[in-house]
């Protein structure tokens, strides 16, 4: 920490900061962990839905208070979240219903409550369309009306969806794992093969292999991994050995020391695994993690600086990946999950960052093809795109610069390596197979990027 | 004899090894050791496990660590109910610790087991003048204060010195490096023989880093993350450049054809073989068998060629000819000594009246020696140089194949010398 930041994030730092008009950030509420309040429903066109959903997770539920009255209605005691099922709505005077339960959940909502809303993937006609992404609107809106670290989101469901299919997303969007997740939206299918159970610990004896794990966000992959069961396999450069090692014996997993641009990096993967874990043993979980930035206006950019960005960010896993699938021992299983890391700075371009933008927005570009290449090995590709993340790599950015990055989101705060990670987590769930092809921004609502 | 369970190398892991003083000057040979056998761990996923034992030991040893190998383990990823021993042979002490675990595998004793070695002239015990030591134990005997203050008034000045360690033999007051010098000239060893010995040492060693040989190895350690003694750039010229400093002003032994005093620690994790299948680990290579030997250097005996005395032993017993092996590995304590022994091997009157063989052991393809560089360009942190060797040696020769043999040659301070047949599973 700097000087500067020392002093803001001291006791009188914060009477300075509340004089600024920088608010305390909330201490947000993280892990497997539902809301505290009651979880209130709401189906606006006969959905059934979201109450199949719940039901499976064990939440008991309660009605939504409706302002259809005179006087706004308001919740004796604080909610926990609001789950609208906003299947079926096609006409645009429909959309009153969301304001009508939202009214008193925005000020009934718990701190770190949540709102979740359910929505039709696919729509016909021009009025059922606008409506679709009208609801969109209204859910990044309530995302940066919430205070106190409650977010809201947005899910797109394909029309034979069961409840089974959504758990692992309603889950995940209930508890603290999604605490960095705020004003998104992503599709959740019906997969061609069934979802796994759900369960505490969904990876139990999976391997899941992680790429540059010995620090960051990449250790917390693993953790996150480990603790939900999986023998991980900590993947970093030799040269990161030491904290590597360190990661890898803390969560009884194994270290591969493997520069991921080298030639016969998928080779050494499969070879490692099937050497550790057996030549039955396939990969469920693969996470392109490592990265690296190389920042430089574009009139000062080298070919190398280029090069090497968008070598180790994107090429190496467009090398690795087909090594994987190809039914070698120590491999990728069916039903594996592979997971990409993108960024808000790829999705919106960012001074200083043509090269690291090029390989991160490629990541999102490589994740929607891809997934629809192996859906039908119940294979599920997806990515996270971080905003500020607080790690070594975002510690390097000036204070003043990395204040501001912090504050310009609906939360007021860097996210935590835990949330990008818990995310990653839920895409890497057997639960999860529904969930392909989808990029989620792990960034608070971060202006940048939306 | 054929046991039959076979001990078998699963893989190593060492840290970089580098010059005295340098970048690990404030590491004990327990954070050396504890991080060695941590690397160890990670690659194999052996947190948390227990091993049937952990042998470890160190040349240069503090008496506080007595049960250094135990402490490591303690300290270490592995299950605390892991056992451990400390074993010392001077620089035979990593093969030996590998062989002792080896041994007790065949024997069923042991499922698993962990052989390593460490060493930091960094920190080397300094040990106090006799005169001091004397007149502390009287002070720490006395009963009262007269009778202390008495004692401790006997301490003069020159009692005050440190002693460091010496690498110098007991009985002849030579240190190894004149023992060597000797040994080289009565051999006819040339400076440009050595020289190029020790170039091929560091280009061997250079490209092995660069192919990612060792990415499997080693484990980075207090930022190093390459051999720190490794000179990638050195040339002929350069080496013959070097001033003698063994053997007087004619010596042919300088700085570069010589080892330095450096730290480091290695560990290689052995098991029996159908347990390591079971387990998930691999089995690169089965330890074959092993001879341990010893020559009267006090009586004129070359100090480092005991090594060649065991390996005549070692084939007979097997009954195989030396040139039955895929590579060899001979420790480069000095360049001279690996060239002085090549030449025993081949010389017909050594073989005839030292081993005592009707003709000579003959000799080896310059190709198939020291193939990813020894100790000349990696280091020579005492203790560790076995683990580093019998780790390389068996990932070379499960590369090149099941089957295939390698000969390690270890010499050692005290005319003692340690040798082994590896052979890839
Ligand atoms: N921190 C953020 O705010 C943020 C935001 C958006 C995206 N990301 C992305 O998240 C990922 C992790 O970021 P982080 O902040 O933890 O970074 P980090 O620099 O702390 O960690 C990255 C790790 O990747 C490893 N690595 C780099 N090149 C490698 C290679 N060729 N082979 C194997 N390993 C290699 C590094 O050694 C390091 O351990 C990166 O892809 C990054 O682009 C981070």
């Amino acid at each position: 920490m700097s000087v500067l930041e020392q002093l803001l994030y001291s006791a009188p730092g914060q009477l300075v900061a509340e004089k600024l008009g920088l608010p305390e950030p909330e201490v947000l509420r993280r892990g497997r962990k539902l809301p505290a309040g009651a979880v209130v429903t709401a189906a606006l066109a006969g959905s059934t839905l979201a109450t199949d959903t719940l039901a499976l997770l064990g939440v008991p539920i309660d009605s939504a208070l409706r302002d259809d009255g005179a006087e706004p209605p308001a919740y004796p005691e604080r909610i926990g979240a609001l789950v609208i099922d906003a299947r079926g709505l096609r006409q645009l005077v429909e959309l009153e219903g969301l304001r009508a339960v939202l009214r008193p959940a925005m000020k009934g909502l718990e701190a770190s409550g949540r709102v979740v809303v359910l929505a039709d993937a696919e729509v016909e006609g021009l009025e059922a369309n606008a409506v679709r992404q009208g609801l969109d609107g209204i859910n990044r809106t309530v995302g940066k009306e919430l205070r106190h670290g409650a977010t809201s989101n947005l899910i797109y469901c394909s029309p034979s969806i069961t409840g089974a299919e959504l758990a692992s997303t309603m889950s995940f969007l209930l508890e603290g794992r999604s605490a960095f997740v705020d004003g998104q939206s992503w599709t959740v299918g019906s997969p061609l093969t069934p979802p796994g159970e759900l369960a505490t610990r969904p990876l139990l004896d999976r391997i899941v292999v992680v790429t540059g794990s010995a620090r960051g966000i990449g250790a917390r992959i693993a953790g996150v991994a480990a603790r939900d069961g999986a023998k991980v396999v900590c993947v970093d450069v030799p040269a990161a050995g030491e904290a590597l090692a360190a990661v890898a014996n803390r969560l009884g997993g194994t270290a591969l020391q493997l520069d991921i641009t080298a030639a016969e990096a998928g080779e050494r993967i499969a070879a490692h695994v099937a050497s550790r874990y057996g030549e039955q043993a396939r990969i469920h979980g693969l996470v392109h993690n490592a990265g690296i930035t190389r920042d430089k206006l574009l009139a000062n950019t080298d070919a190398a600086r280029w090069g090497q960005v968008i070598e180790v960010n994107l090429a190496a896993q467009l090398r690795i990946n087909p090594v994987l699938l190809d039914g070698r021992p120590g491999g990728l299983g069916d039903d594996a999950r592979i997971v990409s890391i993108a960024s808000t700075s790829g999705i919106a371009g960012n001074r200083g960052q043509a090269n690291y933008a090029a390989s991160k927005a490629g990541v999102v570009g490589l994740v929607r093809a891809f997934a629809a290449e192996v859906a039908e090995r119940g294979i599920t590709v997806n990515a996270v795109a971080p905003g500020f993340i607080e790690t070594d790599m975002t510690a390097k950015i000036p204070f003043v610069q990395r204040e501001v990055f912090r504050r310009t989101n609906s939360l007021g705060q860097g996210g935590d390596p835990i949330d990008v990670a818990e995310t990653i987590g839920y895409f890497l769930d057997p639960a999860s197979a529904g969930v392909s092809g989808q990029v989620i921004r792990v960034c608070g609502q971060n202006l940048v990027g939306a | 004899m054929k046991l039959p369970r076979s001990a078998v190398i699963v893989g190593g892991n060492r840290t970089p090894f580098v010059k005295a003083g340098g970048a690990y000057a404030q590491a004990s040979n327990l954070d050396l050791l504890t991080a060695a056998l941590d690397g160890l761990a990670a690659r194999f996923g052996l947190a948390g496990r227990r091993l049937d034992e952990v042998a470890g030991g160190a040349v240069l040893k503090h008496s506080a660590d007595f049960n250094l190998t135990r402490e490591a383990v303690l300290g270490s990823a592995l299950d605390p109910t892991t056992p451990a021993v400390d074993l010392q042979q001077a620089c035979g002490t990593g093969l030996e610790t590998v062989l002792y675990v080896a041994n007790k595998i065949a024997l069923g004793q042991a499922d698993s087991g962990i052989g390593a070695g460490v060493d930091s002239a960094s920190d080397a015990p300094i040990t106090v003048t006799d005169g001091l030591r004397r007149a502390l134990l009287a002070a720490n005997r006395a009963k009262t204060l007269p009778q202390r203050l008495e004692a401790l008034a006997r301490i003069r000045p020159h009692h005050l010195l440190p002693i460091a360690p010496q690498v110098v033999e007991p009985r002849t007051g030579l240190s190894m490096g004149e023992h060597q010098a000797a040994t080289t000239a009565s051999w006819g060893i040339t400076r440009a023989a050595q020289d190029e010995l020790a170039l091929t040492s560091h280009q061997n060693l250079a490209a092995a880093w660069d192919a990612g040989f060792f990415d499997d190895l080693v484990t980075a350690y207090h930022g190093v993350t390459r051999d720190g003694l490794l000179r990638a750039d050195t040339s002929a010229e350069k080496l013959a450049a070097l001033k003698p400093v063994f053997g007087g002003a004619e010596g042919t032994m300088t700085a570069g054809n010589s080892t330095a005093l450096t730290d480091g620690a290695a560990a290689v994790l052995l098991a029996e073989q159908s347990w390591a299948k079971a387990n998930g680990l691999p089995a690169l290579a089965r330890i074959v068998d092993a001879q341990v030997a010893a020559i009267d250097h006090t009586s004129g005996d070359d100090l480092l060629l005991a090594p060649a005395h065991a390996v005549a032993r070692l084939l007979e017993r097997q009954g195989m000819q030396l040139g039955d092996f895929a590579f060899y590995e001979i420790h480069e304590a000095f360049a001279g000594t690996v060239l002085a022994t090549l030449a025993a091997w081949e010389s017909a009157q050594f073989c005839s009246d030292r081993l005592g063989l009707a003709k000579p052991l003959g000799s080896i393809e310059r190709a198939k020696l020291n193939v990813h560089g020894s100790s000349l360009a990696a280091g020579h942190p005492f203790a560790a140089t076995g683990g580093r060797i019998v780790a390389s040696l068996a990932k070379t020769l499960h590369t090149e194949g099941s089957g295939a043999r390698g000969l390690v040659s270890i010499c050692a301070a005290g005319g003692q010398g340690v040798v082994a047949i590896l052979e890839a599973v």
